[in-house]
């Protein structure tokens, strides 16, 4: 993205708005109100925006961890199946990362659920319309990074 | 520490994809919940206020990191030294998470989960030898990715709770 690339409008929407987007019913109104410009201005420079893929969306952000449930998935596909699989397992709106990687688990994915129930439940669908056991690998701990503390050991 | 209720999970599932762009981006989701749109406004407040939605604005999509390989790394660490390791591990600017996972005996004996980055693999692999020197010697496997199928950020899909 080139910062060169946005009208001004756009570059003052990125400035203003990545992290607290006005709390009313009509937001873009109220950006709009902010900048002194139009909300249909707004409303244009935010779709040209999205169309030019620099910006995914308008809306949250959620903190990792906070809410529902999910865990790290492995199975072990046979090498002929992996992209089917694959591409059924991509599928599944519960999942957010899936990875293939060499080992004899090859495929790799994470599930994200409201609750355990509902993870147990994907998780044996899974297992019954691939014939492969999934295995389950929650976080237990997460270790902080401390970012921008560097340690060269090398 | 606040949990969502079904309404806030009906508001999360409505507005994780991103608001339309239109003047009134909750008043199809208020109709549908007999709620008003202020109503909707003040509990994604609350969900900000109780730390649930961590910002809430316009997302840039990601730039690829300068990093072109990575391997997922797994260690088999003995569990009375395992946060001392988890910590040590965690300094290193080329660990991007460090998670502690269960055991799948016999199978799977791996509990230390760490992602690694490199320039390209062999950078990896020195890194990983660095770390291994310094935690003291655990056994480990490189898992390097082939391919990534999806990569997208956490999704949640509501499913109405029902009486059993």
């Amino acid at each position: 993205m080139l910062a060169s690339s946005l009208n001004t409008l756009q570059q003052r929407l990125l400035e203003n708005f990545q992290h607290n987007l006005p709390l009313s019913p009509t937001p873009y109104a109220a950006m709009a109100e902010q900048l002194g410009v139009d909300e249909a201005q707004v409303i244009a420079a935010l779709a040209d925006l999205r169309d030019k893929k620099v910006i995914s969306r308008i809306g949250p952000v959620f903190k990792p961890h906070r809410i529902g449930t999910s865990t790290l998935a492995a199975m072990s596909v046979a090498k002929q199946d992996l992209s089917a699989t694959a591409a059924f397992i991509n599928s599944l709106p519960e999942v957010n990362h899936n990875y293939a990687r060499e080992h004899q688990y090859n495929l790799w994915f994470v599930l994200t659920a409201t609750d355990d129930a509902h993870l147990r439940a994907v998780i044996s669908m899974i297992e019954n319309k691939t014939g492969i056991s999934v295995m389950s690998l929650p976080m237990l701990h997460e270790f902080h990074i401390d970012l921008g503390f560097e340690l060269n050991h090398s | 520490m606040y949990q969502p209720d079904e309404i806030d999970w009906q508001l999360i599932e409505y507005i994780q994809d991103g608001l339309e762009l239109v003047g009134r981006p909750y008043a199809s989701l208020a109709t549908q919940l007999c709620l008003s749109e202020v109503e909707l406004v003040a509990r994604i407040e609350n969900l900000q206020c109780t730390g649930i939605i961590k910002r809430f604005g316009i997302v840039i999509h990601h730039r690829r990191l300068g990093y072109k390989a990575n391997g997922m790394v797994v260690w088999d660490i003995p569990d009375q030294q395992l946060i001392d390791v988890g910590k040590h591990f965690t300094q290193f600017k080329y660990v991007t998470l460090c998670y502690q996972r269960p055991r799948h005996l016999p199978q799977w004996s791996y509990n230390l989960f760490t992602m690694i980055h490199g320039l390209d693999r062999e950078q990896v692999i020195t890194n990983v030898e660095t770390l291994n020197e310094t935690c003291g010697r655990f056994p480990h496997e490189i898992l390097f990715s082939q391919q990534c199928f999806k990569q997208c950020g956490a999704h949640y899909v509501y499913q109405k709770r029902t009486e059993a």
